[in-house]
C-alpha cells in the first residue's frame, strides 16, 4: 500500500481499506471495479427511478409500522379528527388516522410512502417499455428480464396489500372485491376465499395477514429479486445506445468513480426530494373521508390505485358470461378478466424474450441496444399491448369519465369493448408502417446523404437539390441496423425421400421468422454507404460559395462511424451457417 | 490501493480502461468539446460556488424542517391556492425538508457535470460464456462428485431422496388447512354462503339507525338501506361483521303496478320490495337508485339492475339478478322477512348452483 494519502481523514481511509482487505480481500474488487465504466442516456435513469423510490418505500415504510396496529378489533375513536369522533372503527384504522393526525410528520411520511410506491410501479412500466423497444432483454439478459417480470408482478401484490392495510371504505371494497374474484375460480375459489379470510368474508384474519405479506413475504423476496436483477447489470455491463465508437464488443460511458457515483448519488437525492414535495403539497388518499370500512356501505366513483386500474377495467368491460356445468357454476365474466388475461399478459410477457430469440434463430449477444424502428414486429407488438393495456386502463375510468363528459355509460363501454378487440391489430399495424417507414428513410439516408432543402442552379441551367452528408454521430447510429435474414423453409422430407420429423415445428419457425424479418428494408452495404455519402458530400460542395458563411456553425464532420461490428455475419448464407 | 489515489483507473486486470478521445477508441474517434469550466478557471470556481451553496442551502432548509416539527401546531390549517385547505405542519416539513435533500442531489449532478471530466472513456466487454478450460474443470468437479457419492450408482439411494425430497413439503402446504378454524360441526363454506340472518317473521331494521320500518316510513320512489333485526347484537357476539355483510338489504317503493316482475308471487309488500345489497357480481354494496327508471347502478363495475324486473341484469359485467328477499308487515305493522333468501347473496361460485 503506498499512497499519496495526507488529510488525516484520507489516512483512517486508508487504514481502514487495509483493515478489511485483510479480512476481506476487498481491494482487489475494488480496483477492478471503481473505475467500471456506465454507458449514459437518460432512459437509464427510468431503472433508477425505480430502485430509489423502493428504497424510499422501505424507509417511510418502516417508520409507519411504529405506530400502525393491524387488528380488527372494533375500537370507539376518540382521536383529533372530530368528524369521526365516537364513531366505531377497526384498530387498524383508528391508528391509520392517529399516523395522519396525532403523529408530527405521519402524514408526511403516510403521504411519501403512498406517493413513492405509486412511482415504483410507474417506474418499472416505464422502464420495462424502455427495455422491451430496445430489445435489451436479448441475450444474454434473458434471465434478467425474467426477474423483471417477477419484480413487476410483487409489485402489483405490495402496492395491493398496502392500500388494503388502512382499512377505510376504499380498501376494504377493494378486498370485497378480491374475495369475489377469489370466488370465481373453479374447484378451489370458494375453499381459497374462505382459507385467506379466515371464514366468511370480511372476518378479523385478513388485515393482520396482508400486514405479514406486506411488510414481511412481499419487500424480503422484492429485496432479494432487485440485488439479483443489480448484480446481472454489474456482471453482464449495461447496454448502450449505438454511436459513434460504441461497439457490441464495449462499453462508452463514465467510470463509477466519481463521475457515475455522484449522477446516480446525486439523482437519489433528487428522487428523495421530490417525493417528499409531493408528499407535502399533494394529497393522497385521504383515508379520513371514506371512513371505517363495514360491508353494507361504498362510496360513489370508487377508484382502485392506478396500477390495479387495467384489472378493474377488465372487469368493467367484461360481458356478463356466466355457464353452469354439470351443476357448477364458472364465473367467465370474473375469471377471465381478473386471473386469465392477467396470467396471459405475465406469461407472455415473460416468454417473449425465447419466442422471439427462436423466431429469428439469433443465437448472439447483444450489448448494442436495437432502435426500435429496426425491429418494426416488435416494436408493433409492444404498442399493441400498450393500446390492449390502455383501454383495458381506460375501462376502469369508465364512471368518471362518463360523467365527467356527460356521455353514455353504455355506450362508451361498448365503444371501449369493440376498440380493445379492434385497437391492437390496428396500433400493430400502423406502428409496423411507422417503423419501415423510418427504416426507407435511414436507407436513403445512408446512401443519399439527407436532403438540404437548398436546390442549386448549376451553370448548364440543371436544378439540383443538394444533399448533404450525414454527420458521424447520426451515420454511427444508423448504420449500427443489423440485419437477420429469414430461416430458410424446410424440406419435407430430405435427399434420400426419408421424412423430415420436425418438419412442422420447423415450418411453423420458418412461418415466425419470416413474420418477424421479412419486411425489414436492408441497410446498405459498407461500400454502397460510403459511395452514396461521398455522392452528398460532392454535391454539397457544388455550393461551397455559401458553405464559407455557414462554416462557422457546422458541426466537424468526420466519417467512421459503426460501419461493421467485429464479429457480425457479412452476408445472409453466412449468419444462418452461423445460426445452424 | 494505488488505482484508489491514481488518476488512470486499473489496466492490469484485463479492463482497458483509456479516454476515448485519446484515439484509443475501436472504430471511430469520439469528439470531445471543452466546457467553459475546463478553459476558464474563473468560471471553474463560480461552478464550485454554485455547487457549495446547493450543499449549504440544503443544511440551512434541514434546520428550517426541524424548527418547523417543533413549533407547528399539528392542528394548524393553512390556505394555499390551488391546495386548497391544508395542514400547515405536513405543508411546511414537506417542502423544507424535500428543497433540503433535493439541493443534496441538484449540488451532486451540478458537481459531475461542471467540474468531473466529461470525457467518456471505452471499457472492453467480454462474452459471458467460460473459458473452455473452466467449461471443463466444472465438468470434472461434477464428475468427481458423481463419482463420489456414488450418486448413479446407488440407484436405491437416488430414488429414496428424491422420494422424501419431493413429500417433505407436503406438510407445510397441510398446515395451511387451519388459516381457517372450524370445528367439527362447522358447516362448508357453500352452507355459511347460502344463509344468512334472515327468517321468517325477522323484522326489519333501518342501516344506521336501527328502528324498525314500517311501510308508511317508506315514500313511493325511495331506497333505504336495511338489515335484520338484531344485528348489532349478533356483531358483538361474532365480533365480526360476517353476519352483516351478507344479510344487508335495500328497501324500494314504487307503484304496485309498475313491478313487471318478482322472483315470487307476492314476494313484495303494496309495492315495497326488498333485494339483496350485494352486488352479484365481485360484491360491492350497491345504494345508487334511479327511482323513475327503477334502476340499480353498481359503483363498482357498473353492473345496472331493474328492480321493477326481478332485479334483471339490464347491463354490466354481473350475470345474475340481485337475490330478492320477501317481506310482509306482522300484526304490529312492522315490515317483516317472511323466509330467508331463496338463492345465495353475492359473488357466484363454484358450487353455488348445487344448494
Amino acid at each position: 500500500m503506498s499512497t499519496t494519502a495526507d488529510h488525516p481523514v484520507e489516512k483512517i481511509g486508508e487504514a481502514s481499506a487495509q483493515y478489511v482487505d485483510e479480512r476481506l480481500g476487498s481491494n482487489k474488487f475494488l480496483g477492478r471495479n471503481l473505475g467500471k465504466v456506465f454507458p449514459d442516456h437518460w432512459s437509464f435513469m427510468l431503472g433508477e427511478i425505480a430502485l430509489y423510490s423502493f428504497i424510499i418505500v422501505l424507509l417511510t415504510g418502516t417508520f409507519l409500522t411504529f405506530f400502525y396496529n393491524p387488528s380488527m378489533v372494533e375500537v370507539i375513536y376518540n382521536g383529533s379528527y372530530v368528524p369521526l369522533k365516537g364513531v366505531q372503527m377497526s384498530e387498524a384504522y383508528a391508528s391509520s388516522l392517529n399516523i395522519s393526525f396525532e403523529v408530527r410528520g405521519g402524514l408526511l411520511i403516510r403521504q411519501m410512502h403512498h406517493w413513492s410506491a405509486l412511482i415504483f410501479v410507474a417506474a418499472m412500466a416505464v422502464h420495462m417499455f424502455r427495455v422491451f423497444f430496445t430489445g435489451a432483454f436479448r441475450k444474454p439478459r434473458e434471465f434478467n428480464w425474467l426477474v423483471g417480470v417477477g419484480l413487476t408482478a410483487l409489485a402489483l401484490g405490495a402496492g395491493f396489500t398496502g392500500y388494503s392495510l388502512p382499512d377505510d371504505l376504499l380498501s376494504g371494497t377493494g378486498l370485497q372485491i378480491i374475495r369475489g374474484i377469489l370466488q370465481s375460480i373453479p374447484l378451489v375459489g370458494t375453499w381459497a376465499a374462505f382459507l385467506v379470510f379466515g371464514g366468511e368474508f370480511p372476518g378479523t384474519d385478513i388485515i393482520p395477514r396482508l400486514y405479514a405479506a406486506h411488510i414481511l413475504l412481499i419487500p424480503g423476496i422484492l429485496l432479494a429479486l432487485i440485488s439479483v436483477h443489480l448484480m446481472m447489470v454489474w456482471t453482464q455491463k449495461h447496454t448502450q445506445f449505438p454511436g459513434p465508437g460504441r461497439t457490441n464488443d464495449n462499453v462508452v460511458g463514465y467510470p463509477l468513480l466519481p463521475v457515475y457515483m455522484a449522477k446516480a448519488g446525486g439523482f437519489f437525492f433528487i428522487v428523495f426530494g421530490i417525493i417528499a414535495l409531493i408528499g407535502g403539497l399533494v394529497t393522497v388518499n385521504p383515508i379520513w373521508i371514506f371512513g371505517p370500512y363495514t360491508p353494507d356501505q361504498v362510496s360513489a366513483g370508487t377508484q382502485p390505485d392506478w396500477y390495479i386500474g387495467w384489472l378493474d377495467g377488465a372487469l368493467r368491460l367484461m360481458p356478463n358470461w356466466e355457464n353452469v356445468i354439470a351443476g357448477f357454476t364458472i364465473s367467465w365474466n370474473v375469471l377471465i378478466p381478473s386471473v386469465i388475461i392477467p396470467g396471459i399478459l405475465f406469461t407472455g410477457l415473460a416468454l417473449y424474450p425465447f419466442l422471439e430469440a427462436w423466431a429469428s434463430g439469433d443465437k448472439r449477444e447483444h450489448n448494442l441496444l436495437e432502435r426500435p424502428r429496426n425491429a418494426p414486429v416488435r416494436t408493433g407488438i409492444g404498442v399493441a399491448a400498450i393500446v390492449f393495456y390502455g383501454i383495458l386502463w381506460i375501462g376502469g375510468g369508465n364512471d368518471v369519465i362518463a360523467t365527467t363528459f356527460n356521455l353514455s355509460f353504455n355506450a362508451l363501454s361498448w365503444t371501449l369493448r369493440i376498440t380493445l378487440i379492434i385497437g391492437p391489430p390496428i396500433a400493430f399495424l400502423i406502428t409496423k408502417r411507422i417503423c419501415l417507414g423510418l427504416q426507407r428513410k435511414d436507407r436513403e439516408k445512408l446512401l443519399h446523404g439527407y436532403e438540404s432543402g437548398r436546390v442549386l442552379r448549376l451553370p448548364h441551367g440543371e436544378f439540383i437539390e443538394v444533399h448533404q452528408p450525414l454527420n458521424y454521430k447520426e451515420l454511427a447510429v444508423i448504420s449500427a441496423k443489423e440485419d437477420l435474414a429469414v430461416l430458410p423453409a424446410p424440406e419435407k422430407t430430405d435427399a434420400d425421400g426419408v421424412r423430415n420429423p420436425s418438419y412442422r415445428v420447423d415450418q411453423l419457425r420458418h412461418k415466425l421468422s419470416s413474420w418477424f424479418l421479412r419486411d425489414n428494408i436492408a441497410r446498405p452495404t459498407d461500400a454502397e454507404i460510403e459511395a452514396g455519402q461521398a455522392h452528398a458530400s460532392h454535391s454539397a460542395a457544388l455550393e461551397a460559395p455559401l458553405n464559407a458563411y455557414e462554416e462557422l456553425d457546422q458541426d466537424p464532420v468526420g466519417h467512421g462511424g459503426v460501419l461493421h461490428h467485429p464479429g457480425m455475419p457479412e452476408t445472409n448464407q453466412e449468419q444462418i451457417d452461423q445460426r445452424q | 490501493m494505488t488505482e484508489l489515489t491514481s488518476t488512470s483507473p486499473s489496466q492490469e486486470d484485463g479492463h482497458e480502461n483509456t479516454p476515448a478521445k485519446l484515439g484509443h477508441s475501436p472504430v471511430a474517434p469520439i469528439p470531445h468539446r471543452l466546457r467553459v469550466t475546463d478553459t476558464d478557471p474563473k468560471a471553474a470556481r463560480r461552478a464550485e460556488r454554485q455547487v457549495a451553496s446547493m450543499f449549504t442551502l440544503s443544511m440551512v432548509f434541514i434546520i428550517l424542517a426541524v424548527i418547523a416539527y417543533t413549533t407547528i401546531d399539528k392542528f394548524a390549517t393553512i390556505y394555499i391556492p390551488v391546495l386548497g385547505e391544508v395542514g400547515t405542519s405536513n405543508v411546511v416539513l414537506g417542502f423544507t425538508f424535500g428543497i433540503a435533500v433535493f439541493l443534496i442531489g441538484a449540488g451532486a449532478i451540478q458537481w459531475a457535470k461542471k467540474l468531473m471530466p466529461d470525457v467518456e472513456v471505452v471499457q472492453e466487454r467480454h462474452d459471458m460464456v467460460s473459458e473452455k478450460s473452466d467449461d471443463q474443470l466444472a465438468a470434472a468437479q461434477y464428475e468427481r462428485g458423481k463419482d463420489e457419492s456414488g450418486f448413479a450408482r446407488y440407484k436405491l439411494i437416488r430414488r429414496s431422496l428424491l422420494g422424501a425430497l419431493a413429500l417433505f413439503p407436503i406438510p407445510l402446504v397441510v398446515v395451511l388447512r387451519d388459516l381457517w378454524i372450524t370445528p367439527a360441526d362447522s358447516p362448508s363454506p357453500t352452507e355459511i354462503l347460502s344463509e344468512t340472518l334472515w327468517t321468517s317473521g325477522k323484522r326489519i331494521v333501518s342501516d344506521g339507525t336501527y328502528v324498525l320500518v314500517r311501510p308508511e316510513d317508506l315514500p313511493v320512489g325511495g331506497l333505504v338501506s336495511a338489515l335484520p333485526e338484531g344485528i348489532m347484537e349478533v356483531q358483538e357476539e361474532e365480533h365480526n361483521m360476517n353476519a352483516r355483510g351478507k344479510a344487508t338489504i335495500i328497501l324500494v317503493r314504487m307503484d304496485p303496478d309498475q313491478i313487471r316482475s318478482q322472483q315470487g308471487e307476492g314476494w313484495d309488500y303494496n309495492g315495497i320490495l326488498a333485494y339483496s345489497k350485494i352486488c352479484t357480481h365481485v360484491g360491492c354494496p350497491i345504494a345508487l337508485y334511479e327511482q323513475r327508471t327503477h334502476h340499480l347502478l353498481c359503483p363498482c363495475h357498473q353492473s345496472t339492475f331493474d328492480l321493477a324486473d326481478s332485479g334483471a341484469v339490464i347491463f354490466g359485467p354481473a350475470a345474475r339478478n340481485m337475490p330478492q328477499l320477501p317481506i310482509s308487515v306482522d300484526e304490529e305493522g312492522y315490515l317483516i322477512a317472511t323466509q330467508d333468501f331463496a338463492q345465495p347473496v353475492g359473488p357466484s361460485f363454484w358450487e353455488r348452483d348445487r344448494t
